[in-house]
């Protein structure tokens, strides 16, 4: 139906020739908004009406007091179903460090939060299929749970800063959610406006960026440079994302277009977490809250661990 | 005199929370005053993780996102205190 809509808007409106790079990119562009949008509004609207979010005042309340093994799993495992924007890192890093949360967990909630998220997982089965989007979560799971490891390791205490110690933090009272039928659609409506309101621009540059990599750069190009064999190409991926920022759904139209023109499959996903979890201004924000010798020690574990799954990924693919 | 406070480090939604407030107070003919607190010490200390949050007469009405319009009509409503 996608393509169908897809090839009457490139070729038959525009009279575009599909073997054109243009063609192709124009095809690819009008598919994708088309299919990621109708997915963004109708997930975001079912996990809206299942209420299938999880305030992080609730994760704290969930995670703290836990044994190391317990709270960092849940951390992980509730960090992909919390949806945060980066704008609230802070207040989240301060009231985990209040609950006595352990800075390795905090840490490995960090970097599930932004990586995994139900929407991103349900438009990745949608676009690349189950398997990929499976590998991708596993890949995250795995990265939040053994960054987070490391990081505790690496004692980041000694870069908090100090007013984060001192802060006290009241109970939130929250009031209870509106269960009924019109209260959960109107809920859900208002996270649809919210969610693509903050979004639909990554998603869009996102699909720009794969259009015309599917269009114009061509497959023998790809797989000179950009297959399984060359062993830079993976940590070359990881570097570039890391300036790079867009929300995990956008990067899905990416590496869509990568794996099309046979871009090897570590090298995409390296790609695709570095873009998702790694980003300058969410560095900036957590800047507040921890000094930099934390924040490199965090991107650079974050780094090597993305390499070592691409290349990992590239060995068995 | 209704005293609404919205939490929040100067996101662009706590912006959008505030202005949403004050249209509802207006079209109410409520009179309100608005602060915002963007001071982290105080948004912890109503026990707010997810900014932007909304204090109404020092009790936390909302947390996390920029609140839906009936829900700041009921805030702006001169009896809601109860």
């Amino acid at each position: 139906m996608f393509e169908a809509l897809a090839d009457a808007a490139a070729f038959g409106l525009l009279g575009l020739d599909p073997s054109t790079p243009a063609g192709a990119a124009v095809q690819f562009f009008v598919m994708d908004v088309a299919k990621i949008f109708v997915l963004l509004f109708v997930v975001i609207y079912v996990m809206g009406l299942l209420r299938a979010v999880v305030a992080p005042e609730r994760v704290r309340a969930f995670v703290r007091g836990r044994p190391d093994w317990q709270a960092r799993g849940l951390a992980v495992s509730l960090g992909a179903i919390t949806p945060f924007c980066s704008c609230s890192s802070v207040p989240l890093f301060i009231g985990f460090v209040e609950a006595g949360i352990p800075l390795g967990v905090t840490f490995s909630f960090l970097i599930a939060s932004p990586m995994i998220n139900e929407v991103a997982a349900i438009v990745l089965v949608g676009i690349l299929g189950w398997k990929l989007a499976a590998l991708y979560v596993l890949a995250g799971l795995f990265v939040a749970w053994t960054g987070g490891v490391i990081m505790k390791r690496l004692r980041p205490e000694r870069w908090v800063e100090d007013y984060v110690w001192k802060i006290r933090m009241g109970d939130a009272e929250l009031p209870a959610p509106d269960t009924s039928f019109a209260g959960r659609h109107r809920y859900a409506m208002g996270e649809v406006r919210e969610i693509v309101g903050r979004i639909w621009k990554w998603v869009l540059i996102g699909i720009g960026v794969g259009a015309l990599f599917h269009g114009f750069v061509p497959a023998a190009w790809v797989s000179e440079y950009l297959g399984g064999d060359n062993w830079y190409t993976v940590p070359a991926a990881v570097v570039l994302g890391i300036p790079l920022y867009s929300n995990a759904t956008g990067v899905i139209p990416v590496a869509e277009a990568m794996l099309g023109k046979g871009v090897a499959v570590g090298t995409t996903l390296a790609l695709m977490m570095s873009v998702a979890a790694l980003s300058l201004p969410e560095m900036l924000i957590l800047r507040k809250v921890i000094r930099w010798p934390a924040l490199a020690l965090f991107a650079s574990v974050l780094a090597i661990a993305f390499t070592l799954v691409g290349w990992g990924f590239n060995a068995i693919a | 005199m209704k005293q609404i406070k919205v939490l929040g480090s100067g996101c662009r939604n706590c912006e959008i929370t505030a202005n949403v407030i004050a249209q509802a107070a207006r079209e109410a003919g409520t009179e309100v005053v608005i602060e915002k607190v963007t001071d982290i010490v105080e948004i912890m200390s109503y026990g707010v993780m997810s900014t932007p949050g909304v204090v109404v007469d020092g009790r936390l009405v909302h947390a996390g996102g920029i609140p839906a319009p009936e829900l700041v009509r009921t805030w702006v409503r001169e009896s809601v205190s109860e």
